[in-house]
């Protein structure tokens, strides 16, 4: 279910991106972990609804699993070439050749709901005025 | 002066916005590639397939699924790239951008972030004579989402909707996303060149044979950023982005509208609001849309079940060596072989005519033949029934064949145009129509001749001029004999049998 994204909050700096050193951001405080604000704005976008009870229990413990990733950074990678990616291969393709696709009534079983041979979803809001 | 529209907007005359205003533009423009396979799994592409029939697990985003990615998808977005004068990255990755909406089963997209496969390309477009150059940010690649359907509200629209109804067959097609840099300078001209953009990168593409660039079915679409500054200002102002922009002419009329309101809100001291705002082909305006999630909402991360792309040097370089000719070299090309003035040429590709020009001259009609019919008296019949010149049901081989029925003498062009009434009316080739209407010029036949016999017979008046000395009174009895073969006969061999039997 879709809810309407409200405003954004005022522009947040350190929401970890690609282009990044990879080291577990500080929150916008400057302080380490997250923020009662940083995770009531994730729910938001991940259209979660959260008690005030749960975001204060959420924001400790992710900040307590972002603590124990930053511990990385402390490694001394000055002489370590960025690692990209976990497997050391590139370029893994398949040749664009059409394979069998699953039959709708198994794809359909998965939906919660399936209305003219489609995914039935609660109504969108948020994007149209 | 200011007009409103039916919702109330306030517009301003759009020669006057330019007394005020300099306009930048920017588009980003995504295509559909047209391969058979989807971009990370095996399922096909096909449009128009009954909904929900080419899905999987990678596609829906089942749990332990793995995409793998197309090699032809890959190849198509370099050659884009190559032929957009893009830098090709020699490292390239995927990344998720992260968001909820029902129609990414996934719940991100797989897209590129900061290491897109081309950047720095340009693009050179004219318009009235006036070439300008349009700087390319960035070619990426990415899936295309699938299709939402709204259920309970008024024309399918989600204002009002009760539920929605999501086909994933498209979910998963590849898409490349090519984005512009901001255009200023454009000035009175910045809708056409929009427009003109879009028109050449269509063509590109074409060419290239990566798409089927059908924009009807929605393979190429728009985002057409417009913005406002004061006359003289050293800062852009504030840009809307219009999605929905599905047509050509609708990304003219995008930004001209753009244009016509934004100057309105800021002649009136407010302020442009930066946000997302839909485009309605009917009455071609804009209306807002959802406030735009900031790009660090997306939550970017490299998508860790793809290894990175890593073009390798040679490979570009042979894919760049194969690159077809381009549609802007080709027009060069064929100006030449056809020898035509530059505004000459423009018209043609104004009409959208060039190809079927081309085609027409290749079947064998001489380019001056070719392009007089379809300049001519096709795009006359074309306007008349509000289609476009090649819509007409008509091809350039017939064209063709039609011409060289007229340089052979069977017809003359007022013949030519009744047996051109045929073909478009599905009665066949133009000999066919030809033959079947028995338009064909009178040779000297028994009932030509009896037709000037009777002219001569019926004007004794007229002969008695002729043979007095004013030779050019025969054109009355010309016109006799035509007239009473409804055009059919050789004006020249008409005259050339009354000369014989009066003087």
């Amino acid at each position: 279910m879709s809810t309407p994204v409200p405003k954004d909050p005022p522009a947040r700096q350190d929401t970890a991106g690609p282009g990044r050193d990879g080291t577990a951001g500080p929150g916008r405080d400057g302080t380490a972990g997250l923020g009662r604000d940083d995770v009531a704005h994730l729910a938001r976008l991940a259209r979660l609804a959260l008690s005030d009870e749960e975001l204060d229990h959420f924001a400790g413990q992710l900040s307590a699993v972002l603590d124990a990733v930053a511990q990385v950074g402390k490694a001394d990678v000055a002489d370590v070439p960025p690692t990209t990616h976990a497997v050391p291969l590139t370029d893994v393709t398949r040749p664009d050749v059409v394979a069998p696709s699953l039959p709708r009534d198994v794809v359909l079983a998965q939906a919660p709901a399936a209305e003219d041979d489609r995914f039935r979803v609660p109504q969108i809001l948020g994007e149209e005025e | 002066m200011t007009a409103s529209t039916h919702t109330g907007e306030r517009l301003v005359d759009f020669g006057e916005v330019l007394t005020r205003y300099e306009p930048v533009i920017g588009l980003e423009t995504h295509v559909e590639l047209g391969t058979a396979s989807k971009m990370f799994c095996g399922c096909a592409t096909t449009f128009g397939a009954e909904p929900n029939t080419q899905t999987c697990p990678v596609c829906l985003g089942l749990p332990g699924s793995l995409p793998v990615s197309n090699a032809a998808a890959i190849e198509a977005t370099i050659r884009i790239g190559l032929a957009l004068g893009c830098r090709i990255a020699p490292w390239s990755r995927f990344a998720r951008k992260n968001y909820f909406y029902p129609d990414i089963p996934k719940g991100y997209q797989t897209s590129q972030y900061d290491e897109p496969l081309c950047t720095a390309g340009h693009l050179d477009v004219e318009v009235d004579g006036e070439t300008y150059r349009v700087e390319i940010e960035r070619v990426h690649l990415e899936e295309d989402t699938g299709k939402n359907l709204h259920v309970g509200g008024a024309t399918g629209r989600i204002h009002g909707a009760s539920h929605s109804l999501v086909d994933y067959n498209r979910a998963g097609i590849p898409l490349v996303e090519i984005v512009t840099r901001p255009i200023p300078g454009t000035g009175a001209r910045a809708p056409e060149v929009a427009r003109a953009y879009v028109t050449e990168l269509r063509d590109i593409l074409l060419a290239l044979g990566v798409s089927e660039v059908r924009m009807e079915q929605g393979n190429l679409r728009c985002d057409v950023n417009t913005s406002l500054a004061p006359i003289g200002s050293l800062e852009w102002g504030l840009r809307t982005e219009t999605k929905n922009v599905n047509s050509l002419r609708s990304v003219e009329r995008a930004v001209r509208y753009e244009m016509r309101r934004q100057a309105a809100v800021l002649d009136a001291g407010g302020r442009v609001v930066q946000e997302t705002r839909h485009f309605h082909e009917d009455t071609g305006t804009t209306s807002p849309g959802r406030s735009k999630e900031e790009a660090t909402d997306y939550r970017y991360f490299p998508e860790p079940d793809l290894v990175p792309v890593a073009p390798d040097a040679p490979w570009v370089e042979r894919l760049a060596a194969e690159l077809p000719e381009l549609p802007a070299a080709r027009r060069a090309r064929l100006r030449e072989e056809w020898g035509l003035s530059a505004t000459e040429m423009a018209w043609i590709v104004n009409a959208g005519a060039v190809d079927l020009v081309a085609d027409t001259v290749a079947a064998g009609a001489t380019p001056a033949d070719a392009r007089k019919w379809w300049l001519g008296e096709l795009a006359r019949r074309a306007n008349d029934a509000g289609v476009e010149l090649a819509q007409l049901p008509v091809t350039p081989r017939q064209v063709a064949e039609l011409t060289g029925l007229v340089a052979a003498g069977t017809v003359n062009d007022q013949l030519a145009r009744q047996a051109l009434d045929g073909v478009l009316a599905g009665e066949g080739d133009p000999a066919q129509v030809v033959e079947a209407r028995g338009l064909a010029v009178m040779g000297e036949s028994d009932e030509l001749v009896a037709a000037v016999e009777a002219a001569i017979a019926g004007a004794p008046d007229v002969v008695a001029k002729v043979r007095g000395g004013k030779v050019a009174a025969l054109g009355a009895l010309v016109g006799q004999v035509m007239k009473a073969t409804r055009g059919k006969a050789d004006a020249p061999t008409v005259r050339r049998m009354l000369e014989e039997r009066v003087l």
